[in-house]
């Protein structure tokens, strides 16, 4: 499933005192099957752009199209995109809602019209590929923890099988290895359903991992759009956008300053690992 | 005299159904002994669950314990006598800063702890000026906080604390939903506080980079106290941390993977600047 944004502007609140451009011309082509990092400061238009894609929020100018089609056309089915284009919000867990884990696993599917037998396999493949196991099926998700709460809720999406997976900063609060396991999950669903995956984060070295292509927001617009080793090239413009490189990118520059005849084009501790023990000669 | 000490301190969380009938018991601190010194900076790790977030509470008299004592300042949290002077000693400041700020201008927000203790109006204005400019947000201070960024209201928020004059402060995940401009803005400023106005930071957080510069680290897992030491001595253990689901800063990593390689070099390397030194020493 193919996404074009085509010179989408976005205000909140146009019109009034209290209007503000969160989007400003952005123009972005999504393939089938990629796995993209969004990142950007606080307030740079991540969490408006994707709620764009599935049609929660209008664009005030410029448009978005699903496979050739505009989702802003009168009679587009934006039910059936959002069960297509799922959405994971930021702090999911917040919106769990039903008496117990697995009824509202059901109800995104439920909503899309599936038969009871339907809705039921699907929220039970979800919760096993998240991890949730059959003891909590029942319980009611206010008794979980952070982390099983925040799985439950994607869960809820994965049970609509969406063709473009988006996550809204699913990793914060949630332990190291939390973390890297709901990474590893996320790469190993798309290599499984071929799925897109956008995930919007603040880590620049969990999108150095996980990611192909990064884009980067900057004041309502796209500021970089490029692999990971591209982006991560431009230390300073994105140290100035309050972001910055991975860690050991920045202890790569640290070598280099020292002397040491190393490649700053490192974005993984074993690529890191490997360049560092050519340079010393081992 | 520490100014935080917990003797075998036990917490549970116990659930009941409508009848009051006890359904289930969640012990989420578990005999748990420790002392925190005057002026000391010491971060608390552990996976999610581990019991990090109940055990904060216990700081400032917002939960007690089930057996065991917590004492601050010397003072038993449990006695009812003593629970304003804890609380005056230990402020918390939480994960989300939305919830934490409720004034419409920033020099409002920061001036309603003080007021609430019952400072005079001249002094409130002292400290509000003072707490702002110890986190670098005075000059926002006639802003309102809805337009300030992530990083700015997490400042604010600890500003807010610091103007009840607190000896100690506990700061709960405070930068896990900011950007890495505003996580390093809020670490930088509790170090200053930390280092200049010698209060006592407790700082419990998942990013590992964030505690190399703690005088002493606490690494809970399942209610208990599981590693305790200076950062070194913590991330020295690359294994024992990962089984303990955490990890250790990339540099750190890498400096681990380069000995397994077979390279001389330590466990435990902490910064860039360490890294550099142990690498120039290996040509
Ligand atoms: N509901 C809203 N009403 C008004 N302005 C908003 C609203 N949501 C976001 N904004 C503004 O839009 C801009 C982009 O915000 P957002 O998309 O949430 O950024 P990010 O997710 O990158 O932090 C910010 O300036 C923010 O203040
Ligand atoms: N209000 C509560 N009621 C019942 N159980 C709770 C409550 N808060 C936390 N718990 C449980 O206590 C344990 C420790 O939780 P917490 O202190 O929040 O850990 P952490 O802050 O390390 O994530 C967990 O098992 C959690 O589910
Ligand atoms: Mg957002
Ligand atoms: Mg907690």
């Amino acid at each position: 499933m193919s996404i074009i944004v085509n010179h989408l502007t976005y205000r909140y609140n146009p019109g009034t005192a209290m209007e503000s451009t969160a989007l400003d011309d952005i123009n972005l082509k999504i393939e089938d099957g990629e796995f993209i990092g969004l990142i950007g400061h606080t307030g740079s238009g991540k969490s408006t752009l994707v709620q764009q894609l599935n049609g929660i929020l209008k664009p005030t100018s410029g448009g978005v199209y699903v496979d050739g089609a505009d989702i802003g056309d009168d009679g587009y089915d934006l039910k059936k995109l959002r069960g297509e284009v799922g959405l994971v919000f930021q702090y999911p867990e917040h919106q769990l809602f039903e008496t117990d884990v697995f009824k509202d696993v059901c109800f995104g599917p439920k909503n899309l019209g599936l038969t009871q037998k339907e809705t039921e396999l699907r929220a039970y493949e979800a919760l096993k590929q998240v991890g949730i196991a059959d003891e909590y099926f029942y319980q009611s998700p206010f008794d979980l923890s952070g982390g099983q709460k925040r799985r439950v809720a994607i869960a809820g999406v994965l049970a609509m099988k969406p063709k473009v997976l988006i996550l809204d900063e699913p990793t914060a609060g949630l332990d190291p290895k939390g973390r890297d396991e709901l990474l590893d999950k996320l790469t190993s669903i798309r290599q499984d359903t071929g799925c897109t995956i956008i995930l919007v984060s603040h880590s620049m070295e969990d999108v150095a991992r996980y990611a192909d292509r990064i884009v980067v927001m900057h004041k309502g617009r796209i500021a970089f759009d490029d692999t990971p080793m591209e982006v991560f090239k431009h230390r300073d413009e994105l140290k100035e956008m309050g972001l910055g490189v991975p860690g050991i990118t920045e202890t790569m520059y640290k070598l280099k300053d020292a002397g040491f005849p190393v490649s700053t084009d490192i974005i993984t501790v074993d690529t890191a690992v490997t360049e560092i023990m050519k340079v010393l000669g081992r | 005299m520490a100014i935080i000490k917990t003797d075998n301190l036990t917490f549970e969380y116990i659930r009941r159904d409508e009848e009051g009938n006890v359904e289930g018991i969640t012990t989420a601190v578990d005999n748990v002994s420790f002392e925190i010194k005057r002026g000391e900076f010491v971060a608390i790790l552990g996976h999610n669950g581990s019991g990090k977030s109940t055990l904060a509470k216990h700081l400032n008299a917002i939960l007690f314990p089930t057996e065991g004592t917590v004492f601050v300042d010397g003072k038993d949290t449990s006695e009812d006598a003593n629970l304003w002077d804890v609380r005056e000693t230990v402020g918390m400041v939480f994960q989300n800063p939305d919830n934490q700020i409720i004034g419409q201008v920033v020099e409002e927000d920061v001036g309603f702890g003080p007021e609430n203790l019952g400072v005079p109006t001249a002094e409130i204005w002292e400290r509000m000026e003072e707490s702002l400019k110890a986190v670098g947000m005075y000059e926002f201070r006639k802003k309102s906080p809805n337009r300030l960024s992530g990083g700015q209201k997490q400042r604010v928020s600890i500003a807010g604390v610091l103007a009840m004059h607190p000896q100690c402060i506990v700061l709960d995940e405070p930068t896990a939903m900011l950007d890495p401009i505003g996580r390093k803005e809020v670490i930088r400023a509790v170090r200053a506080l930390n280092d200049v106005e010698k209060i006592t930071a407790i700082l419990i957080t998942h990013y590992m980079d964030e505690i190399v510069h703690a005088d002493k680290v606490i690494v809970m897992d399942k209610g208990k106290i599981a590693m305790a030491g200076t950062p070194r001595e913590i991330f020295s253990q690359v294994d024992k941390l990962k089984s303990l689901s955490l990890d250790v800063p990339q540099v750190t990593m890498c400096a681990h993977k380069l000995r397994e390689a077979g390279l001389n070099i330590p466990e435990g390397i902490l910064t860039n600047d360490e890294f550099v030194k142990a690498l120039q020493q290996c040509q």
